[in-house]
């Protein structure tokens, strides 16, 4: 019996259970039932204001929930900030703004954590960040610092520090929203190429192609609540709920 | 036809001479408009005005006179009635009192040098990876504070040591941050060399920090940053109280090597910069603490920030003062004796700790919200995010008004005249116009005074100028 709550234990990478939040009397998230298994790349779509990115903050306690329960790789999320920082540092998270760290160099930003948190010595964190920058195709840029780069290049860098901390699940929040057009696929590349890895990805994403071409699942939210969810295929082509086909109509339609 | 395509792309061409050269910048600055013609030309010949008359008042100066009354009769023999001069004399005789205050002649030697090892002491947080500017500082400063320790007659021993120190910090200059922990020393070594007395004080109370120190470091990990400081205190103050005034007295011998000069003594700029630089050290990590107080989300910590900062804003500096100089006794137990000057320090700190915490807090709400949510997601803990991530931004953002709040409490150290402590603004002008050979002197003094005080804030301004430049990275 044990043994078999450890081998799901060993599979499921989120587990939320009857999660609820409220912002003051605003019931934000409502009955959240989600298991992500590891490896599963998940995209969370849905209008604004339906709780999206609400819900992938839960799972690094960037927001609080009230009621339910959110495992993280067999730790839960509770007061306690150690387990909160446990859960943080195995869980990368990339910002719609990026959120580099503008006083530090690329470099920097990308050996600050490794080095703090990890406590990996500063030539093995330079090592691996120089490799993950290669990896994002941005190694000349390392001693620059983030003000001189592009947007597309910033979130590429932003990808490339999380990745840096060997995080076993990645969240996205909205990464491209706040691209302009030409810069939106390299982005999108970069991320195709981590999800083919097989990497545990959670992305809230307007982009839809992208959903198609690498979610196992794709999860559509309104009104914080998980309305309907599907493998892409099914979901784009077959959806079951109108709310879902009017939010279709409108993000396809033109 | 709007069908176009270009075939090759333009050269950037040189903008119109009228628009850079000197003749533009004529152009926009002092004659764009009629008014902006006329007023260039009466500033111009208020300037003039100006400048004529300081230069004639300069000129007239007397260097050499034994009383005000002569500096008057001489500058009537050369240049008649009608003209008036300053009279620099009396700057030439007494500018040691401005300086020292009445710290005896034959001493004068431990103030300079304990100036020079001051600045030394600067170089580490001021110039942390700018080994130019820090060798700019040091080689200068250590060949400067030589030569006046030797013509002040200094003990030959003193002055081996000094050359000895500054030799040394120049040969590991080549990384400034390996001075930082000579920034440790010197308060300790200060304080012993401006009062003299016993060593076994400041090393004592040296030691007292050092087992705080190493309290916190063996146990922040356990125990957390704040509490392992609070027990680390703890520990300090039962060594300060309990153990270390057994352990001074068993020691043989009294150890002092220099003559003891009492705080009556210490005035004038020497005093102003003794309380300026205490408190402005003091102030900044102080204010920061406060600030983050302020923003903490801990019930407690939050009140007692609040309460602090409103308290010791809301009341003049000078009640402050007279709380130091009188009332503080009434709070402490009969047997704690504390200097007026320590005193002094201590309020003025809490004064400039309150209005930086307010600078500093502001510099914390212009940041993102997304520096915090980004340190937070890397897992880094509350510490680790201030001290590496949203203090080096917010005080980036707060330089301005941190130097703002350095350069008036600066200038603000002359309000100690209210408690009788000797300041070189009202203290050592009031005693030196009250010679009789004297009397009359106004200008003089005060821009003595004056001079010596803008280098003093001039100095900070440009430092901060020169900060920011050198952390400017969001290339904007």
């Amino acid at each position: 019996m044990a043994e078999a709550a450890m081998k799901i234990s060993q599979e499921v990478a989120v587990q939320i259970t009857g999660m609820n939040k409220w912002y003051g009397t605003f019931h934000v998230l409502r009955d959240i039932d989600l298991t992500v298994q590891r490896g599963e790349r998940i995209v969370v779509c849905g209008p604004s204001g339906s709780g999206k990115s609400t819900l992938i903050r839960c799972i690094n306690r960037l927001e609080e929930h009230q009621a339910g329960r959110i495992v993280v790789d067999g730790t839960e999320l509770t007061n306690d900030l150690k387990n909160i920082d446990k859960v943080r540092s195995e869980v990368g998270m990339v910002f719609q703004h990026f959120n580099l760290f503008p006083h530090l160099t690329i470099l920097e930003n990308c050996t600050l954590a490794p080095i703090w948190v990890r406590k990996v010595p500063k030539k093995e964190a330079e090592e691996t960040a120089m490799h993950f920058l290669e990896k994002v195709k941005i190694p000349e840029q390392a001693h620059k610092y983030p003000g001189q780069l592009s947007g597309g290049q910033q979130q590429r860098v932003a990808i490339a520090r999380s990745l840096c901390m060997k995080p076993r699940i990645m969240l996205f929040d909205e990464p491209t929203s706040a691209l302009d057009p030409e810069m939106i696929k390299e982005v999108l590349d970069t991320m195709i190429a981590l999800a083919q890895e097989g990497m545990t990805m959670l992305c809230v994403t307007h982009e839809m192609g992208f959903a198609q071409a690498v979610a196992n699942r794709v999860i559509f939210m309104d009104k914080g609540q998980i309305v309907e969810q599907n493998e892409p295929r099914e979901f784009f082509n077959n959806p079951q709920s109108e709310r879902t086909k009017l939010f279709l109509s409108q993000i396809l339609g033109h | 036809m709007i069908a176009f395509v270009r075939k090759e792309m333009l050269e950037a061409s040189p903008p119109p001479a009228s628009q850079h050269g000197w003749q533009g910048w004529m152009r926009e600055n002092l004659f764009s408009s009629p008014l902006n013609i006329a007023l260039t030309f009466v500033t111009w010949i208020a300037l003039g005005a100006f400048t004529n008359m300081a230069v004639t008042w300069l000129l007239h100066g007397v260097w050499t006179a034994d009383s005000y009354l002569e500096c008057q009769e001489i500058i009537l023999a050369y240049y008649g009635p009608e003209a008036s001069g300053p009279c620099w004399a009396v700057i030439r005789e007494r500018w040691h009192q401005f300086i020292f205050g009445f710290y005896p002649v034959e001493e004068w030697w431990r103030p300079v040098f304990c100036f020079g090892l001051m600045m030394l002491a600067f170089v580490a947080p001021l110039f942390s990876d700018d080994v130019r500017n820090a060798r700019r500082v040091i080689v200068p400063v250590g060949v400067l504070t030589l030569v006046l320790m030797v013509l002040a007659s200094a003990p030959v021993a003193a002055c081996v040591i000094g050359a000895v120190i500054f030799v040394g910090a120049l040969a590991i200059s080549a990384k400034p941050l390996r001075l930082l922990p000579w920034t440790g020393v010197y308060p300790f070594v200060a304080v012993w060399l401006l009062w003299g007395g016993s060593l076994a004080g400041p090393v004592m109370a040296l030691l007292g920090l050092v087992i705080l120190g190493m309290v916190v470091r063996l146990l922040s990990g356990r125990l957390g940053v704040p509490l392992s400081a609070g027990l680390g205190i703890v520990a300090a103050f039962v060594w300060w109280t309990m153990l270390e005034p057994q352990i001074a007295a068993s020691l043989p011998g009294d150890l002092a090597f220099l003559a003891q000069v009492g705080s009556e003594n210490i005035g004038g700029f020497l005093l102003a910069f003794v309380i300026g630089v205490s408190a402005i050290s003091m102030a900044l990590p102080l204010g920061i603490l406060l600030a983050l107080g302020r923003r903490s989300d801990l019930f407690i910590v939050n009140k007692l920030s609040v309460g602090f900062i409103e308290f010791v804003r809301g009341v003049p500096l000078i009640t402050l003062l007279f709380t130091a100089s009188l009332l503080l006794q009434y709070f402490l137990p009969p047997q704690v004796q504390f200097e007026t000057v320590l005193r002094v320090i201590i309020l003025v700190t809490f004064f400039s700790a309150a209005y930086i915490a307010e600078v500093i807090r502001g510099g914390l709400a212009g940041l993102p919200k997304g520096q915090q949510e980004a340190a937070d997601a890397l897992g880094l803990d509350y510490w680790q995010a201030q001290r590496l991530i949203i203090l080096p931004q917010a005080l980036k953002i707060s330089i301005p008004g941190i130097v703002n709040v350095f350069i008036g409490l600066f200038k603000d150290t002359t309000l100690v005249s209210f408690v009788g402590l000797m300041d070189p603004l009202r203290g050592v002008t009031a005693i030196v116009r009250a010679d009789i050979d004297w009397k009359g002197a106004y200008w003089e003094p005060y821009l003595f005074v004056a001079a010596i005080f803008f280098v003093a804030c001039f100095g900070m301004s440009r430092y901060a100028l020169y900060l920011e430049a050198r952390l400017k990275t969001d290339h904007r």
